[in-house]
C-alpha cells in the first residue's frame, strides 16, 4: 500500500513531464525561429522573445538574493552562534512563519507598501515594478536561506568551535574564520535552493511586476517586466482566450519546460551539497 | 616565561589583576618556575557543585597528570585552566587560580588572551576541515602574522616540533582530515605549538588513538616539556605513571544535598610517590585497581 502511495507520486511526476515534454515538442518544431527573438514577449501577437522572460526572471531573482542573502544569512549567524537557547526557541518559530505567508499576500504588500516607497524616490519609477516585486521575492526568501543556513552552521560540530578558542580565537573570528568556513558547502545549498525559489516564484510576481498580457524587452528594474513564470500565470488566467491562438497554448509549456530544467537542475546541484555537508563530519 | 615573552603580555588585554609590574612577574616566576597555583577551588554547574577542594600547583617543565574515575571533575578543573568554561553559562569559578602570580579569573583578565598563552588539546582530534597549512597558521593569523614566510616558518618549526614535519611536507596543502587519527592529534599538538604557547594543556589525547600512535604522543610529550609545563587528564593510570611527574588523583563523594557525585582531589604528590606509597587509601585503592 505505501509502496503503491510513493508510486502514485512518480507517476503523476512522470506524466506532468510528459505532457510538458509533448505539448514543448510540438511548440519547438512549428514556431518560426526569428519569433524567438523580437522586441517582446507578446505570445498573442506570436511574438515569443524568450530573452525578455529569462532576463526578467534573471533581474528578479537578483533583486531577491541582494535582499535574502544580507539579512538571512545574518539570522543565520545570530541563531546558530549568538541566540541564546531561550531566544532561539522563540524566534526560529517566527522565522518559519514568515515562510508560511502566502506569496499572493506578498505581492499586496510590495504593491500597496514596497512599490509607493520606490515611486516616491525614483519619480521615474512605475507603479507595477520589478524592484519591487523582486524585494518581496527576497522577503519570501529570508526564511528559506536563515533556515537552510542556520542547519548547516549548527552541524559544525562544537569541537571545532572549541579548538577555535583555544587557539585564543574570539566569537566573531571562531564564526567567520571555522564556522562559515566549514558550513559553506551547506551555505552553497542554501543559495541555491533561494536562486531555485525565487525563479519559482509566481504570485508575488503577477500581482507587483505588471506586464500581465506581455512585455517590452527592458532591463529598467523601476518598469514593469514579465518573468517566466509571470508569464505563464498571465496567459493561462484566460484559457479561452489562449486556446484559440495556435502556438501560444504551446508557448507556455515551453516556458514551463524551461523552468522546470531550471529548478531541476539548481535542486540537483543543492542536493549534492547538502550531501557533501552530511559526509564531512 | 622568558623575559623577551614579557613585553608582549603586557601590551595585550591580558592585565595583572595584581598592582605586579611586568619585571615583578618575571623575577617571581624565575624564582619558583610555579605555572598555576590553584586553592580551594571550587567548580558549579549552576547550583551543582561539580568539584571542591583543589589545592596544587603546576611547575614549569614537568607533567602533571590528573588521574581518577569518571565525573571526578579532572576535566572540569583543567578547562578552568585556560578558562575554556567560560564557554558553558552556568559554569561558575570559586576560590583561586594563579598562573604565574596572575589571578586568571580576574575582573581584567581577557579570557581570549589566556587561551593564547595556554593551548589546549582535546581528548577528540579536531583539526578544522582546512589544508594541514592553514590549521598550522589559524593560531599565529590571529595574533597578527601575515606574511608569508613568517607563516612558512612557524608551520614547519611546529610541525617539526610535534615530529609530523617528515610525515606532511609534502602535502602541507591537501587537507587535514585525511591525516590518520594519532597524525591528526600530532597536527592539533602542533597547531597548538604554533601560537607559542606557555603551557599545554591535554585532555585525555590519546583516548581515541591505538597504542602505537599513544606512543608517539606519549614521547612527544617528554620532548615538549623541556619548554613547556603541561597538564594531561587521563583515564589511563599507566599513561600516567609512564609519563607525568606529579600526579593528582581525584575521586567522586557523595554529595550530602543531593544525590550527585561532587569531585574532590584526594591527592596531590610525586607521581612515584602516588603510584609506590600513597598517602591516602582511597589512592591506593584506585591505582591498585581495586576500584574506579
Amino acid at each position: 500500500m505505501f509502496f503503491a502511495a510513493a508510486m502514485t507520486s512518480v507517476i503523476i511526476s512522470a506524466l506532468i513531464v510528459w505532457s510538458l515534454a509533448r505539448e514543448t515538442w510540438t511548440f519547438v518544431t512549428q514556431v518560426e525561429v526569428a519569433a524567438l527573438w523580437t522586441d517582446g514577449w507578446f505570445p498573442r501577437r506570436g511574438m515569443y522573445d524568450v530573452k525578455t522572460i529569462v532576463v526578467g526572471s534573471a533581474l528578479i531573482t537578483g533583486i531577491a538574493l541582494a535582499v535574502a542573502i544580507p539579512i538571512g544569512l545574518a539570522a543565520a549567524i545570530f541563531l546558530a552562534e549568538y541566540a541564546r537557547p531561550r531566544v532561539r526557541r522563540v524566534l526560529k518559530p517566527v522565522l518559519e512563519i514568515l515562510a508560511g505567508i502566502p506569496s499572493v499576500v506578498l505581492g499586496f504588500f510590495a504593491l500597496t507598501f514596497i512599490s509607493p516607497q520606490i515611486v516616491q524616490r525614483f519619480t521615474d519609477a512605475s507603479q507595477f515594478n520589478m524592484l519591487a516585486a523582486g524585494m518581496a521575492v527576497g522577503v519570501l526568501t529570508i526564511p528559506l536561506i536563515a533556515s537552510v543556513s542556520e542547519d548547516a552552521m549548527r552541524s559544525v560540530p562544537d569541537s571545532l568551535r572549541e579548538a577555535s578558542y583555544g587557539l585564543g580565537a574570539r566569537k566573531v573570528q571562531t564564526t567567520l574564520r571555522v564556522v562559515i568556513p566549514a558550513a559553506v558547502s551547506g551555505l552553497v545549498a542554501a543559495l541555491i535552493i533561494a536562486v531555485s525559489r525565487a525563479i519559482g516564484e509566481t504570485m508575488v510576481v503577477f500581482v507587483a511586476a505588471g506586464a500581465t498580457g506581455g512585455s517590452l524587452y527592458s532591463t529598467n528594474i523601476l518598469g514593469p517586466g514579465q518573468t517566466m513564470t509571470a508569464a505563464i500565470a498571465s496567459q493561462a488566467a484566460g484559457t479561452d482566450q489562449v486556446v484559440g491562438e495556435g502556438l501560444t497554448f504551446q508557448s507556455l509549456f515551453f516556458v514551463a519546460m524551461l523552468l522546470f530544467v531550471i529548478t531541476m537542475f539548481l535542486n540537483l546541484v543543492a542536493d549534492r551539497f547538502v550531501r557533501r555537508v552530511r559526509q564531512s563530519y | 616565561m622568558t623575559s623577551d615573552q614579557l613585553p608582549e603580555l603586557a601590551k595585550g588585554s591580558f592585565r595583572m589583576h595584581t598592582s605586579a609590574s611586568p619585571p615583578e612577574v618575571s623575577t617571581v616566576s624565575n624564582a619558583t618556575d610555579e605555572v598555576f597555583k590553584v586553592a580551594d577551588l571550587k567548580v558549579f554547574y549552576g547550583q551543582f557543585l561539580a568539584v571542591r577542594d583543589v589545592n596544587l600547583t603546576v611547575q614549569a617543565r614537568e607533567i602533571t597528570a590528573f588521574i581518577g574515575p569518571s565525573g571526578c571533575g579532572k576535566t572540569t578543573v583543567l578547562r578552568c585552566f585556560n578558562r575554556m568554561n567560560d564557554l558553558i553559562e552556568i559554569a561558575r569559578v570559586e576560590g583561586s587560580l594563579n598562573y604565574r602570580g596572575i589571578d586568571l579569573y580576574g575582573p581584567a583578565v581577557n579570557a581570549t588572551e589566556v587561551r593564547r598563552r595556554i593551548g589546549m588539546v582535546f581528548q577528540k582530534p579536531n583539526p578544522f576541515p582546512k589544508s594541514i597549512y592553514e590549521n598550522l597558521a589559524f593560531g599565529p593569523r590571529l595574533n597578527g602574522v601575515k606574511k608569508k614566510n613568517d607563516l612558512d616558518d612557524i608551520v614547519e618549526s611546529s610541525l617539526k616540533r610535534a615530529a609530523l614535519w617528515d610525515e606532511v611536507k609534502d602535502r602541507l596543502k591537501s587537507s587535514a582530515m585525511g591525516l590518520s587519527g594519532g597524525q591528526q592529534q600530532r597536527l592539533c599538538i602542533a597547531r597548538c605549538v604554533a601560537v607559542k604557547p606557555d603551557v599545554i594543556l591535554m585532555d585525555e589525547p590519546c583516548s581515541a588513538l591505538d597504542p602505537i600512535a599513544t606512543a608517539r604522543i606519549e614521547d612527544l610529550m617528554q620532548e615538549l616539556k623541556q619548554d613547556y609545563a603541561i597538564v594531561i587528564v587521563t583515564h589511563n593510570m599507566q599513561q600516567a605513571a609512564r609519563v607525568s611527574d606529579r600526579t593528582a588523583f581525584f575521586t567522586t563523594e557523595v554529595n550530602p544535598e543531593g544525590d550527585r557525585r561532587t569531585g574532590v582531589l584526594v591527592e596531590y604528590n610525586p607521581t612515584e610517590k602516588v603510584f609506590s606509597k600513597p598517602d591516602d587509601t582511597r589512592t591506593e585503592q584506585y591505582v591498585t585497581g581495586r576500584f574506579g
